[in-house]
């Protein structure tokens, strides 16, 4: 156990640092850039019952401090991430990975977690509730207590594995969805998921997404992440993951701080292909300066 | 893929908002004609992606216009300034298939990757054509640099104000080649597609998030299944395109 080891749900971690589903696919590709080995684990991309292609482009748009993304869950359906993908991941990465999970009903979450659940090398769920990006589906859930305590049940009979739920920021209350999921078994909680926004095109006059909006994500919702982390955590007794904007060890530090137990990196994966590995590699320097001696002591320091 | 801090050695106009950047840097990565480079840039949260208009050990050639704020800044850059770019992206064209007589097609800034594919091709003994499709004679840019390889040239102007008068396309049909690769904007490469008298392949541009294959933004559905056009595109084959309605 080193400086930077965390506990997430009873697997130790290396470190805390997680890239974020959705930006860093099933993760063989980026170890062409860096062994993957290194990070604490990841998210791979969220997978459904089926194959799907996602939202039209284009799907992507930016804004001064982060992007907007409509992709809309593309994955090859559960069959081929268990028969093409985890075979390829199995050769670079050798910790537990977290499987991210998506559905648009309660069977067909219950559905794909089952299939996965018989993977050995899957240490958590991450339950995805969140995609402000599908219709009829994904955030619709994350969205009203009931239906939050639902999906979390109905996952939770079919696996062992802890169940961490991944909440949608587009809310009123995030405590109470967060709370609902306690209540319903949920093993931890991951937010936030990406914020509903949209930009115009001024010369047509039109949307830049062809989905018309799309989620937010990058330094632009850091602030709102961290907020919402020290709200969550403070109601909930189950383990908190942080994230929305993550760049910087500067910026895991805050949020474990604000009372995350782990952190994960999305958007900057997406500009700088080295950000995981440059954070962790940061992170001693910045713990000495602040006079951190393990990571695990400043969890939900803000609190005190 | 390699990320890399170039040196810009020159950066300069070639028409009213083409430009040109010679960049010094580690080149290693780029192996082959159509790949690209992501540049970073100061205060725009997603890098631009630009084709590589040529590459020798430790110098680069983009050839861009000046479009939107991240190309004006690039076009601001002068000699000396540092830029952080990612190297060796996309699949980058197939020189294996082009047979004895291959015909180049570029359109406007669809032009720049076919000169590195037409240096390539001269140096492996090919008889290479190259016809350069620009809306007016002042964009015209890269016919004497063409020339040189030793390639023939053909250059094609809508209004007719230079060169052939009419499309890359109306050029096309007159010729015979073994072979045919393309780059520039997609209506052209729709006509292209619809024109050609052999297999080929296709350059496309999409509004891309990573440039390198993590996000899923510029996927594309084609015969051999979904596809990125940052990592198994941008260069497509003939008989695998679906064109979007």
């Amino acid at each position: 156990m080193g400086r930077l080891s965390v506990d997430l749900c009873g697997i130790e971690l290396d470190n805390p640092v997680i890239p974020a589903s959705g930006t860093f696919g099933f993760g063989y590709e980026f170890s062409e850039y860096y062994d993957i080995n290194m990070l604490g684990t990841f998210s791979f991309k969220g997978t459904t019952r089926d194959e799907r292609f996602g939202n039209p482009t284009p799907r992507i748009a930016e804004t001064p401090a982060g992007l907007l993304n409509a992709v809309g869950l593309q994955n090859p359906g559960v069959d081929k991430v268990i028969s093409r993908e985890l075979p390829e991941l199995r050769k670079v990465f050798h910790k537990p990975v977290m499987a991210n999970v998506s559905g648009f009903s309660i069977d067909e979450y219950r559905e794909v977690c089952e299939k996965l659940d018989k993977e050995e090398d899957i240490g958590w769920f991450e339950v995805n509730i969140s995609c402000p990006n599908v219709h009829g589906g994904g955030m619709s859930f994350g969205t009203y207590p009931k239906a939050a305590y639902e999906v979390t049940k109905a996952v939770k009979k079919v696996t062992h594995k802890p169940v961490i739920m991944k909440l949608s920021p587009n809310v009123t209350d995030i405590v109470s969805i967060a709370k609902a999921c306690e209540d319903a078994g949920a093993d931890g909680i991951s937010l936030i998921n990406t914020v509903l926004s949209m930009r115009i095109d001024l010369s047509r006059r039109k949307p830049l997404l062809a989905n018309t909006t799309g989620g937010l994500s990058g330094p632009a919702v850091f602030p709102l992440a961290v907020r919402m982390v020290y709200q969550v955590s403070s109601a909930v007794g189950i383990p908190v993951i942080g994230l929305g904007g993550v760049s910087t060890a500067e910026n895991v530090i805050e949020m474990m701080m604000a009372g995350a137990v782990a952190v994960e990196v999305g958007a900057a994966n997406l500009v700088e292909p080295f950000a995981c590995k440059n954070i962790i590699e940061n992170l001693p320097a910045v713990m000495d300066r602040y006079r951190i001696e393990n990571l695990k002591d400043i969890i939900g320091a803000a609190h005190k | 893929m390699k990320q890399g801090i170039f040196t810009v050695s020159e950066n300069a106009a070639l028409t009213e908002n083409v430009f040109r950047m010679k960049l010094q840097g580690d080149t290693s990565d780029i192996t082959k004609p159509g790949q690209f480079v992501n540049v970073k840039l100061d205060g725009l949260y997603l890098r631009r992606p630009i084709s590589v208009c040529d590459r020798d050990a430790g110098a680069l050639t983009l050839i861009y216009k000046a479009v939107g704020e991240g190309t004006a800044q690039m076009s601001r850059k002068k000699p000396g300034e540092k830029l952080d770019l990612l190297t060796g992206l996309g699949n980058g064209y197939d020189l294996s298939r082009a047979g004895d007589c291959p015909l180049l097609l570029g359109g406007g800034v669809g032009v720049p990757p076919m000169y590195l594919l037409a240096k390539e091709l001269v140096k492996q003994g090919k008889k290479v054509t190259a016809i350069l499709g620009f809306n007016k004679k002042n964009e015209v840019f890269y016919e004497e640099e063409f020339r040189k390889l030793g390639v023939c040239t053909i250059v094609a102007t809508a209004d007719g104000s230079y060169g052939e008068k009419g499309f890359v396309t109306d050029v096309m049909k007159k010729l015979e080649y073994s072979f045919f690769y393309t780059c520039g904007p997609e209506p052209m490469l729709k006509a292209v597609y619809a024109a050609a008298a052999t297999d080929g392949q296709f350059s496309f541009e999409r509004r891309m998030g990573c440039g390198f294959g993590a996000c899923m933004g510029c996927s594309c559905k084609t015969i051999t299944g979904n596809k990125r056009i940052c990592r198994e595109g941008p260069v497509m084959d003939k008989e695998d395109i679906i064109w979007d309605a």
